[in-house]
């Protein structure tokens, strides 16, 4: 298959970007869209011209680290994936990609397709957690938890922290992100203790960074590639709303 | 061989831990306040021992590659965790989690490191569930078990596929909350160029920042490693791309040994290689064995036909197809270690038997448990590996047989380290797959996981601070010293000397062609003359590489051609410390098969005589290196032979 | 409290809130309303005089401009954010699949916001402050103004307008009903699809409600 490739190249956090046009040639429907791009890299270096930077890492869809804005679609044009899962068979022959990195303003581009996703680790410091440390804790089957409850928690764990969400977002708003740690969090006993301040503190911390606002459009859920679904954002709104009028301290 | 002092403590095996913590030194709370430690890596035993030792009150440095914490490749360990909490009521106790493991490594694992991680395997279940993962529950809000490989208890704790993301996301967790607390400082997008050796102690790393491309000094009383494996040395591996063993090998060059770098776990259930441009492997669970069939076409011509495209699959007639595992191992089946699957999978491949377009796969297929079960209870157990295969292969696997082959998948040689987990370099640990120390030969299914997180929340915290409690009077250490001074040089030079080679081939083409060499002639299947002839083929790549490497940019700011470079340069070293440990150990065990060393029906065969000692090498210059043994010895249990007939 | 107003949430749910209350107000309009079509100009008059003069109604009706102010203020506020949250935009515009509605709520309400003033003017300041335009009253103490009311009914391009605005303010709706429960949190696999139905088919009535309103007085010769 051939591709016509408009990559936006920036070269750092600072410099003016702009779109490139590449052609590629002679690619296997079955390469996945980041040995496409490695393909392309390889030739770059061949021809001593810099390299395509993008992140990337696990390539099985579980670790966060590809982003990627492809044609309009954060992780490209299928449904429940990361750009690593993402196959050529899903392009025509011939297609035009343009690929752009991830635009918010609590994600600044460090290079080409390369984003600071760090916002989201500060999110979670500010209260996406149990906070215990080691030691000293129950036998784990002290507490138990409803099967229901559980696997409800579960599907809000599953979050791989990639940032889709906010890039999709037309308000490139985080709250799916926090929706669904804040959901995974209070549906358990464990987490429960400590639901309120965790919820009032994460909201705020994500403000602090300049994420929008959650305009419930669902281009989230949409994009998610773990499926996590508007109903936690619910949940978030529930447990922010009960905290705020019930907690006594200001966060 | 005086250096390799195991220090296991004196007593009965149930108390050597017991008894190891009940008399080590401790370190005072405002005493820990002035001391500092650096841990590298963030994965489940990095980010661990970072919170559990930013508690106790030390302060701690952590570093990762990626952009954040959460993307270490424990995050993609499928299967689950392994604890003998006796839940089910099956007969499980330490003691059995500590023969199974000890027996599923060949008996080559300590027995005391791995009875210890047998006895906190159960406190780990209870960490992590007060965290909040989200293990799999029964309907009365109890926790559930699956069993797994190698063990006839049910004592596998799982978060559906996802069990290692659970675990690192709980660790994740506590690490944001000490760092949070102010207890523990991150660096993202860090790579450790050097450790910085003072007074024979390890004071320090020199990091390069991959933003900015600084090269940054950071200094500590003691430095913990917790890099993960060196799987990618085959280029191809189920491992994630930014999975390397530079760190190790830095410790490595700087006095530390690396031990039993052969045993490499090469796991049965992978997607084959389809394409050149192909960058990783994916696994597909073991679980996938419980209800698959693994089979080949009996003729030889028919296995043509299916690979031209000529037959398919599910045409071929019953009595045309060889269930090789059934057939050699009666007793266990598909189920018999994933040592032992791997290398009958590569036999009937390289007999000729093989399928797929190369040739190079075996069948899995679920047509018969579909037939008993229906579609619906293969849908529920495995729907989502199922889909992940299709969304890969672009086949449907419920209606042709999936098709899988082996794939590099873990290594469970590494440093070597003390029972307390520290190197042969005083203040430098190594923990999580980074060490060599509880698998043996071979790894079960569910234990990576547990050691991981055994080192980091309940060893570590523990040997760390003993070995602390002399350096409270040390003060902080200052990164002017000289030789920081000297370390930092080194690193600017090879950085630079790397770019100033202008040759005309890519990193990725030497890396590729290192790989080749390793999975052909130190992969599943070893003799003396590949061995040996691995060894010529990995020094002309050494020459070739000085030679012909091409890295456009410069040092500063993000250069990715850069980074692989330093890398693969490592890969050739632990290419030649994989080799010459698989040539020196001339038995077959766990991962590591000499095929000069097999039954006559070609099983692996020990030689407990001459090689039951952990192999620790020591580096002696470029591409030299010499041998330390430890002996093993085994008191509390019986050596035997594995037989899965 | 501090959280509930000032963080993004709590301004979603004060829109939210202000918007639920308009809402409501939207339907007591049209049921006044629509006394013109089903009743007689008196009836219509005597309702709309009821709801000018008393007390009661007064405290509402400021309660009502309080409604509209948070509203449009909130609506603007997270407006400005939600861009500022994006400096730099995409080259290729978004192909996600949203909710078609939900992406055009900030131009659905400035349409409905110009129409609000037009109408305000036209209407509401008229019979307040402006007596001397107003036509002559029917009763003592009752304006007449169905006569206003039909006379700009019967302008073509007036009727067009108000149309338009409809169903402008209809497709505003069909998001927003749903939306704002989402945004109280409430979501339920049984009941979370009926606030969906009940909310398109306020919409349709609001819709179709005020436009048979407009097109029968425009089209029957009886008025």
């Amino acid at each position: 298959m051939d591709f016509t490739l408009k990559i936006w190249r920036q070269e750092n956090a600072k410099a003016k970007g702009r779109f490139e046009t590449y052609k590629i040639s002679n690619i296997s429907s079955d390469c996945s869209f980041l040995e496409m791009l490695d393909q392309l890299n390889e030739t770059l270096v061949d021809k001593i011209e810099i390299p395509i930077c993008f992140d990337h890492d696990c390539r099985e869809g579980i670790c966060g680290m590809c982003s990627l804005y492809i044609n309009g679609r954060p992780h490209g044009p299928d449904d429940d994936i990361t750009t690593c899962q993402l196959h050529m068979r899903k392009f025509k022959d011939g297609d035009t990609i343009t690929i752009e990195p991830w635009r918010a303003k609590a994600f600044p581009v460090i290079k080409d397709l390369m984003v600071d996703r760090n916002a989201l680790d500060k999110i979670i410091q500010a209260g996406g957690y149990v906070s215990i440390s080691t030691g000293g804790v129950p036998d784990a089957n002290s507490i138990p938890v409803s099967k229901k409850n559980s696997d409800l928690a579960m599907d809000a764990a599953q979050c791989i922290g990639c940032g889709a969400c906010v890039a999709t977002c037309k308000n490139a708003s985080a709250m799916l992100f926090v929706a669904a740690k804040v959901s995974h969090l209070a549906l358990l006993p464990q987490g429960k203790v400590e639901a309120k301040e965790r919820v009032l503190r994460m909201v705020r911390k994500m403000d602090e960074l300049g994420f929008g606002n959650c305009t419930n459009t669902g281009a989230c859920e949409a994009e998610c590639p773990k499926s996590i679904t508007l109903t936690n954002i619910a949940r978030l709104n529930r447990e922010f709303i009960f905290a705020g009028i019930l907690s006594e301290d200001k966060y | 061989m005086t250096t390799l002092n195991s220090k296991i403590p004196k007593g009965q095996l149930e108390n050597k831990w017991t008894g190891y913590k009940a008399s080590q030194n401790l370190v005072n709370p405002p005493n820990k306040r002035k001391i500092d430690v650096i841990i590298v890596g963030t994965g489940l035993a990095g980010s661990s021992a970072a919170s559990s030792l930013g508690a106790m009150g030390f302060n701690v440095k952590i570093f990762c590659i990626q952009d954040s914490p959460r993307r270490a490749h424990s995050i993609a360990a499928q299967g689950g965790i392994n604890a003998a909490k006796n839940y089910p009521n099956d007969g499980d106790s330490v003691y059995r989690l500590f023969y199974d493991t000890i027996k599923g490594g060949d008996y080559r694992a300590r027995e005391a490191n791995v009875y210890r991680l047998a006895e906190v395997s159960n406190n780990i279940i209870d960490q992590c569930v007060a965290q909040g993962v989200p293990f799999a529950r029964e309907y009365g809000g109890l926790l559930d078990n699956r069993s797994f490989g190698g063990a006839q208890v049910s004592r596998t704790f799982y978060a559906r596929g996802q069990t290692g993301q659970q675990l690192l996301l709980g660790a994740y967790s506590a690490l944001s909350y000490e760092i949070n607390n102010g207890n523990v400082q991150m660096f993202t997008r860090r790579e450790m160029m050097d450790v910085v050796i003072v007074d024979g102690k390890a004071r320090g790393i020199i990091v390069r920042n991959l933003i900015t491309g600084d090269i940054e000094r950071h200094s500590a009383h003691a430095v913990v490693l917790a890099t993960g494996g060196y799987g990618n040395v085959y280029f191809l591996s189920t491992n994630a791309m930014n999975s390397n063993c530079s760190a190790a090998i830095q410790a490595w060059r700087k006095g530390a040994f690396i031990a039993n770098p052969a045993y490499v776990q090469i796991h049965p259930t992978c997607i084959p290689v389809h394409g050149d441009y192909q960058s990783k492997l994916t696994l597909m669970s073991e679980s996938l064995r419980n209800d698959g069939r693994i089979w080949v076409p009996k003729k030889k011509e028919d296995a043509e036909k299916i690979r031209n495209k000529q037959l398919k699959a599910k045409d071929l007639k019953e009595e045309d197809r060889d269930y090789f595992l059934e057939r050699r191992y009666p007793a266990f089946g598909n189920l018999v270690p994933r040592d032992v699957a791997s290398r009958a999978a590569k036999e009937r491949c390289d007999a000729g038997f093989g399928v797929g377009n190369t040739g190079l796969a075996v069948f899995l297929d679920f047509a018969s448990a579909i037939n008993r079960l229906g579609k619906n209870v293969i849908e529920e157990r495995y729907g989502n590996l199922f889909q992940m295969y299709e969304k890969i292969v672009d086949e449907n696997p419920y209606q042709n047989p999936m098709m899988i082959y082996p794939a590099v998948h873990y290594t469970m040689g590494g440093i070597w380290v003390d029972y307390e987990l520290m190197t042969t370099i005083p203040g430098l640990y190594a923990a999580g797959e980074a060490n060599f120390s509880d698998h043996g030969a071979n790894r079960l299914g569910a234990s990576a996981l547990m050691q991981g997180l055994a080192d980091g929340y309940f060893v570590l915290p523990y040997t760390v601070q003993n070995y602390l409690s002399s350096d409270i009077k040390t003060g902080a250490i200052s990164t002017t010293l000289p030789e920081f001074d000297a370390a930092e040089k080194a690193v600017k030079d090879r950085l630079q000397g790397l770019l100033s080679i202008k040759g005309k081939r890519s990193v990725d083409s030497f890396h590729k062609e290192l790989g080749k060499t390793m999975w052909n002639h130190v992969g599943m299947g070893r003799t003396k003359e590949s061995l040996e002839k691995a060894l010529v083929v990995f020094k002309d790549i050494r020459e070739r590489f000085h030679k012909e490497l091409l890295i456009p940019g410069t040092t500063e700011g993000v250069n990715i051609e850069l980074e692989k470079a330093t890398r693969v340069e490592d890969y050739i070293d632990m290419a030649e410390l994989i080799t010459t440990d698989a040539l020196t150990r001339n038995e077959s065990c766990g991962g590591h098969f000499r095929e000069e060393s097999q039954t006559e029906e070609g099983e692996a065969k020990r030689d407990d005589a001459n090689y039951m000692y952990v192999g620790a090498w020591e580096y002696k210059g470029t591409g030299e290196m010499t041998l330390h043994k430890e002996d093993l010895n085994y008191e509390n249990i019986e050596v035997k032979s594995r037989n899965y007939k | 409290m501090a959280n509930l107003l000032t963080s993004s949430i709590g301004k979603k749910i004060t829109m939210s809130l202000a918007g639920l209350f308009l809402a409501v107000f939207l339907l007591v309009h049209l049921g006044i309303n629509m006394l013109l079509i089903v009743s007689d100009t008196y009836t219509f008059n005597v309702a709309a005089n009821f709801m000018a003069s008393n007390k009661l109604i007064k405290v509402v009706e400021i309660v009502l401009f309080l409604g509209i102010f948070l509203h449009i203020i909130y609506g603007i506020w997270l407006q400005i954010q939600n861009w500022m949250s994006r400096p730099v935009g995409y080259a290729k515009s978004n192909n996600s699949q949203t909710s078609f509605f939900s992406k055009y709520m900030i131009h659905t309400a400035v349409v409905i916001l110009i129409f609000l003033v037009i109408h305000l003017v036209d209407f509401f300041f008229k019979s307040k402050f402006m007596k001397d335009s107003m036509p002559p009253e029917v009763a003592p103490g009752i304006e007449d103004m169905a006569t206003i009311v039909i006379a700009k009914f019967k302008q073509l391009p007036f009727v067009i307008i108000y149309l338009v605005c409809f169903l402008l303010l209809g497709f505003h709706l069909f998001h927003a009903f749903q939306s704002a429960f989402q945004t109280f949190g409430f979501s339920h696999k049984k009941y979370t699809p009926c606030i969906k139905t009940v909310g398109v088919i306020y919409a349709l009535i609001i819709i179709f409600g005020y436009s048979l309103i407009a097109l029968v007085i425009y089209l029957s010769p009886n008025y």
